[in-house]
Parts: structure tokens; sequence; C-alpha cells
């Protein structure tokens, strides 16, 4: 079964991430911001990381900087998930190594089709 | 709730004038898509508007609800497999066969854009292939075809099928929207095309994508679209379908959704 940490300071937000995921067969995880996100990951690497930006602590783009720079960081894939839609801001969290973006507000299907897209699901409901 | 005696008018209004198969029981649906059409036009409601197209043979009201009864859901780069293959071998394999002379694309159904704005983006980043294809897109709705020109997308729009890396490599944020940069946009010309009409005129086309249209059509108005399809496509062409859809007459499979015309 494959593992995903969801990393949000809203409690709100990782309940319909996990539903979402466990709907497509992911046994998910929860971290309310970076450095809990990154106790998670010292502790077992999950195969797939959804990144909230703003957070108190350790925010997201700073969390997968670290991530990243780990001997086994590389592995996971990340989706930053975050209000933040302006194009240059999106261009800096994929530059630092994030695999996909999902824009807030969401849904199902985008989570899906983003997911399918870092190659974590066989292929993106139609 | 639209009474099942105008749901068959408005189902055999579909057929006449597009060819559309749409289904007289789905009420739903059709109330979904009329209602935008009844509001913007002035009437009380989507019985409204039945009863003045049953009363007068409006053209402009009659087409506009044809154009929303055909409306397909799209997003981007929709199988995107398909995209890879057209990029990575049947566009240089057509390039090199073509010799020098410029490879004609045609979308034919293209809905709001995203699918020959998709072609346009990986055409765009691949360096082979650039300058060297000409890209047509068209469209039975002038709503359609204004949105499409328009290439101005939802946040919800650009995350369906939307690689983060192409939004940013050729997306702006305008406003509550994206808008897709005009060197992209300028890539595609565009043109109103009911594909019951005699098509030939448009051809010849080295490639022609039309994907999940046949199957919307009632099955007299498939081979005539699809026969016309083969007659406006250049010798050595392709025709590209969408994902399961049955292969028509005339056509021999080449790669998966990609299709040559029977010797």
């Amino acid at each position: 079964m494959k593992t995903c940490l969801v990393v949000d300071d809203s409690r709100v937000i990782r309940k319909v991430s996990r539903r979402i995921l466990e709907d497509h067969g992911f046994e998910v995880a929860e971290a309310g911001d970076g450095v809990e996100a990154m106790a998670w990951c010292s502790a077992m690497m999950p195969d797939a990381i959804l990144l909230d930006w703003r957070m108190p602590g350790m925010d997201g783009l700073e969390f997968l900087r670290r991530l990243r720079a780990e001997p086994a960081g590389r592995t996971p894939k990340v989706v930053f998930c975050s209000v933040e839609c302006e194009v240059a801001r999106i261009r800096e969290v994929l530059d630092a190594g994030a695999d996909e973006y999902i824009m807030k507000p969401f849904d199902g299907a985008i989570m899906a089709g983003k997911l399918a897209a870092v190659g974590l699901l066989a292929e993106a409901p139609t | 709730m639209i009474a099942a005696l105008d749901r068959s008018f408005l189902a055999a209004l579909c057929l006449a004038r597009a060819g559309l198969k749409v289904d007289a029981d789905k009420s739903y649906l059709m109330e979904s898509r009329v209602a935008p059409v009844a509001r913007r036009e002035g009437f009380a409601s989507a019985e409204a508007l039945i009863e003045a197209l049953r009363e007068r043979a409006d053209e402009r009201l009659g087409w506009a609800v044809v154009e929303a009864m055909a409306l397909p859901e799209t997003e981007f780069f929709r199988d995107a497999e398909v995209f890879d293959h057209l990029a990575e071998s049947v566009l240089p394999a057509l390039i090199r066969a073509r010799g020098g002379q410029t490879v004609r694309v045609w979308s034919a159904a293209c809905g709001a854009g995203q699918e020959i704005y998709s072609l346009a983006m990986r055409i765009a980043d691949t360096p082979g292939l650039t300058g060297r294809i000409d890209l047509f897109a068209s469209d039975l709705s002038e709503r359609s075809l204004e949105k499409a020109q328009a290439g101005l997308y939802s946040q919800f729009e650009v995350q369906r099928g939307l690689p983060a890396r192409s939004l940013v490599r050729h997306f702006e944020r305008e406003g509550e929207a994206f808008v897709l940069s005009p060197r992209v946009r300028q890539a595609v010309r565009w043109g109103r095309v009911n594909l019951l009409d005699d098509v030939s005129r448009l051809g010849p086309f080295d490639l022609i994508l039309c994907r999940n249209v046949l199957p919307s059509l009632a099955p007299e108005a498939r081979d005539r679209v699809a026969r016309s399809l083969l007659r406006a496509l250049a010798p050595g062409g392709r025709v590209v379908l969408g994902r399961r859809e049955p292969m028509g007459p005339g056509l021999i499979a080449a790669a998966p959704c990609v299709f040559a015309a029977a010797a």
C-alpha cells in the first residue's frame, strides 16, 4: 500500500485530503507543520507528501528544501497544496523540487489528476 | 423540469442541426445546459425558451440551444500519452514526410481549446517541431470558439490535466483566471465548422484530431462525419480518435488512438 503524509495546519483540510487519498488506496499520516513532518520522514519516508505552504513553525517551502537535502529525501513525490496562486511563486516551489502543485480550493478530480501526473495512480479517472 | 414532449423536441433539433445524439430521457442534463441559455436570452425558464422555439423558427436561438447541448467536457492533455506519442513520433514523421512543407493539423470540435493548446504547448516545448506545424481548430459553438481564442481559463480549468510546469511556463495570472501566453495562442487559427457540412474545402490536413466526438453523434451523422474527415485527410496523414473509441470505417490502427486511412 502506498503511503502519503498530509502536511497542513488546518485539521479540516487534512481530513478532506485524507478522505480523497484513502479512496485511492493510500495509507495516510498527518502532520500539522514542517517540524512534525520532518519527524515523520526521519522515521519513515512516505511515497508521497501533500504539502501546505503557509504554516506556523516550519513552512512548506523550508520543509521541502530540508527534505530534498536529506539522503533519502528525493524519493517522495511532493505535491504542494496551497492558496498561493501567483505563477512566479508556484515556479519557486517547483524549482525547489516540488513535483506538482494544487491550488486551493481543489476537489477530488483535481487531486486524482495530480497524483496520476506524478505517477502515483495508474491513471486519472475519466 | 422540462416536459417529455419538449425534451423530444430538443433532441430532434440537435439531431437535425448537428447530428447530435441527445438522450431525451436525460432531463437533468438538458435542464443544466438549456437553463443558462434561457437566462442569457432573457427567458423566465428553459420551458419558456422552448416554447418560443416551437412558435417561431428562430435560427440563432435554435443554434444557441444546440451549441449548449454539444458542449464537451474537456481538459488539458486528456489521455496524456497520446500527446507524448504525437510529439515524439507522429509529428516528426510527418515533418520528414512533408520534406520542408508545413504540416497541417486540425482539431475538429475543439471545444474551449484545451486540446489544440495542449498540442501547441508541446510543440513550443519541442525544438524540432517549432515553426513547422500549422494549427487549425474548429468548433460548432461560437461561444466555445470565443473562449478558446481568448485563452482565458479558470483556476479550476488549469488544474484539469495541465502539469504545474506547463502552467508556469505558458500562463500568466489575470485577475482570478489564467491566460495563455500570446506566443502559444497565436500559433492557432480558428473557424466555426459544422462537421455535417462539406469540410473538404478546409483540407487537406496531415493530422486530424477528432477525439470523443463521433460517439456523441447519431449513427448516420457519425458515418457521414467519419467519411468527410477522411476526404479532408492528406495522403499519408493520420487521424486521432479518443481512447476506447471504436475505429471508424476506412481506418487502420497505426498506434493507440492513432489511425491511418486504409488503402
